[in-house]
């Protein structure tokens, strides 16, 4: 493994090739994209079919006026897709962050790995043969169906010779991706009920979530941060190549077994929040390091930051657009990252992937 | 449909060129003779085999349902003598779907062998680089945005492959063809349409919800005559078209240097056959939705069951219309109490393949 870390052919050598010159600190980069984020969220309170002035806004947590209508528009229907956003946004960053630094592959994403899928698959099955309703019944569904998914796909990705190359990880994942799609579908068709609310759920919706899924759900985030946090440190290390990182002090296995739990707890988290998907954290995780360099220490809390930032975005671009109908945010997510996506195959060596 | 039958006659040929010569290389011809008889009688027997398993498949699909019918009804039916009840199962409900199948799956399962051959990778499949789905995005655009019917459905969708492949083909081209990094462009491409596809279904007014999962998996009920009489009119073109070119498909076999070196230019042939490919994809698209995967393990299939290394493009395409009708007989019976798109089928059955293929490239320590 260390003899392949070394090549400058290798991925992690892509990854942590970044323009040194004019780069701003990293505080100031994650406070600029916290501000950022708050711009971002107060134009998806305000901005929609019924657009409402910032006062109008303000007013509907300041001044309650029981019974109007504007006011509920915004407490009851948009404050929680601004919630649901900024919580998913955040953990599809932070995965792919994780996935990128430890597996040091740039194609790294949950969607693309079909962890996502794993864990839609799961839920589906959850509510069609268990009856679990409750988003705290499902999400240990998600969380099993996001590890099995990962196991398949690492499991196989991984063997032959050269090891998990991002190519092959990539292909598996959509294999799996591709394996998951008819069984959800198969699911769905028994009835039409939940046909009629997965249309919405397996394109990547913020919609109609209540605050409830959110209020039962970020414990689970949190748990995932912070794992993430305590990862971040180890994750730069560990760029160094396998060996260097272990003569320095770095717990392989644990570190292995952490970023798994993570990456499980987060994907699942924000699947059962916002549905699969893909190729968002891709492109944040991306940026991030394009932003504050390979530091995983900056990487990661800035790679949650612009996670919800380009979710909750994408959600209000969805809404305007094709006003008065909406684009689902996980569809504008897509049509976001697929050409980071095809950027970064086009730039990478037939030899390098 | 005689691709295979012109290319083996070809190359037949040469084997009663060397009689004369020393008796060594007698032998090798006489040696090499042999092969090729073996390697035709083999072809023919898979062909012929195919057909039965077609032919088999077909008359099940035609008797099997809650219509109760016997052998002596359907065939009643066939010679016009059949009673009205009889005669409306048959005619309207199940050879429409009979010949909905044989189109579709022919026209994937040759185009599969078609984009597998031309760019020498056993997972470039147009359901994974995103053709299909660019032929049903612009199918179901067409219908629902546009209010088109009928060939002009067919037509968008052979535009909306034709862009998806363009796009590829523009994007993942850098000074040569790496089949992965096709791959992994079509795979992007394919999330775009994907969802923008999904976009489409959840803003339209479906009556129901079935309706939207057909352009969704593929499925093959409810097609009309009209319908079955456009796609198997181009289907006709684009087989005669293919019969044509295919002498020249052993070209798509090298590389493009060695093309060159023997003064052959393998861009055009490259170029020719990706579009016919893209051609009889959008053909069972506009017919049948995306049936998921039949393009990708046809060919695979028929070339195993040949046994040799040239694209069996007859082959191919019987065995892609085994796998819809079979996959449609078990969609419509296997599962108690409801029928399932043919594409949710054909897809429990690929996906696992698809996963099989790359865990197999692994091990001989292939790229994918």
């Amino acid at each position: 493994m260390s003899r392949v870390a070394t090549d400058s052919q290798h991925p992690a050598a892509l990854m942590s090739r970044t323009r040194t010159g004019r780069r701003l600190p990293p505080a100031t980069t994650l406070a600029l994209a916290v501000g950022l984020l708050a711009v971002v969220a107060v134009a998806s309170l305000a901005i929609g079919t019924r657009q409402m002035p910032l006062d109008l806004v303000l007013g509907a947590f300041t001044s309650l006026v029981p019974g109007d209508a504007d006011q509920l528009v915004v407490r009851e229907l948009r404050l929680p897709r601004a919630v649901v956003g900024i919580m998913a946004g955040a953990a599809l960053g932070v995965v792919a962050a994780l996935l990128q630094g430890a597996t040091r592959n740039p194609l790294a994403d949950p969607g693309l790995l079909g962890i996502n899928a794993g864990a839609s698959l799961a839920v589906v099955a959850a509510i069609a043969f268990l009856g679990v309703a409750s988003p705290f019944g499902f999400i240990w569904f998600a969380f099993a169906g996001a590890a099995l998914a990962a196991a398949v796909v690492f499991a196989i990705g991984s063997t032959g010779a050269s090891g998990a190359s991002p190519a092959k990880l990539a292909l598996t994942g959509a294999a799996v991706t591709a394996a998951t799609t008819p069984l959800v579908t198969l699911l769905l068709i028994r009835d039409d009920g939940t046909l009629l609310q997965f249309r919405f759920w397996s394109v990547g919706s913020l919609s109609g979530r209540g605050l409830e899924s959110a209020a039962v759900l970020w414990p689970f985030l949190i748990a995932g941060l912070v794992l993430a946090a305590w990862l971040a440190g180890r994750l730069n290390l560990l760029a160094l190549g396998d060996d260097v990182a272990r003569g320095l002090g770095v717990r392989l296995g644990t570190t292995r077994v952490v970023t798994a739990i993570a990456v499980i707890v987060l994907a699942g988290t924000a699947t059962s929040l916002a549905g699969p998907i893909a190729l968002l954290g891709l492109a944040v995780a991306h940026a991030a390091r394009g932003l504050v360099g390979g530091d995983y220490r900056w990487v990661t809390p800035l790679a949650a930051v612009l996670g919800a930032v380009v979710l909750l975005a994408a959600d209000v671009i969805g809404r305007v657009v094709v006003a008065p109908a909406e684009l689902e945010a996980g569809i504008v997510a897509a049509i976001v990252g697929a050409p980071v996506l095809i950027a970064l195959v086009r730039r990478t060596k037939g030899g390098g992937l | 449909m005689r691709p295979d039958g012109a290319l083996a006659s070809g190359t037949g040929t040469g084997r009663l060129a060397e009689p004369t010569r020393a008796e060594s290389v007698g032998a090798v011809a006489i040696l090499i003779g042999q092969v090729r008889d073996r390697r035709r009688r083999r072809t023919a027997a898979v062909l012929l085999g195919a057909s039965v398993l077609v032919f088999a498949a077909a008359i099940a699909s035609l008797l099997l349902g809650a219509a109760g019918l016997t052998v002596a009804d359907v065939f009643a039916v066939l010679v016009g003598q059949g009673s009205p009840k009889a005669e409306f199962v048959v005619m309207r409900l199940r050879l429409p779907r009979v010949l909905a199948a044989v189109i579709a799956g022919s026209a994937l399962g040759l185009g599969g062998a078609l984009f597998q051959s031309t760019l020498r990778n056993p997972l470039a499949s147009p359901d994974i680089l995103g053709v299909t789905g660019g032929a049903s995005l612009a199918a179901v655009g067409s219908m629902l945005l546009l209010g088109l019917e009928g060939p002009a459905v067919a037509l968008a969708a052979f535009t909306g492959a034709l862009v998806v492949a363009g796009l590829m083909w523009a994007l993942a081209w850098r000074g040569g063809l790496t089949g992965i990094r096709f791959v992994l462009v079509g795979i992007g491409l394919a999330s775009i349409v994907s969802g923008l596809l999904g976009w489409l279904i959840t803003r339209a007014e479906v009556r129901e919800a079935s309706e939207a999962l057909v352009w969704m998996v593929g499925g093959i009920a409810s097609t009309g005559w009209s319908e079955l009489g456009t796609s198997g009119g181009a289907l006709v073109v684009l087989l005669t078209a293919t019969a044509v070119f295919s002498p020249r498909m052993p070209l798509l076999a090298l590389s493009d240097d060695s093309a060159r070196s023997l003064g052959l230019d393998a861009t055009r042939a490259r170029a020719t056959a990706v579009l016919l490919g893209v051609a009889l994809v959008a053909v069972a698209t506009a017919l049948a939705g995306p049936i998921a995967f039949v393009a990708l393990v046809a060919a695979p299939i028929a070339r195993a069951l040949i046994g040799h290394g040239q694209a069996a493009l007859a082959a191919s395409a019987l065995v892609g219309v085994v796998i819809v009708l079979v996959a449609d007989l078990v969609a419509q019976h296997a599962f108690a109490g409801f029928a399932v798109p043919v594409g949710i089928v054909t897809g429990l059955i690929g996906a696992p393949y698809l996963l099989w293929l790359i865990a197999r490239g692994n091990r001989k320590g292939s790229d994918g």
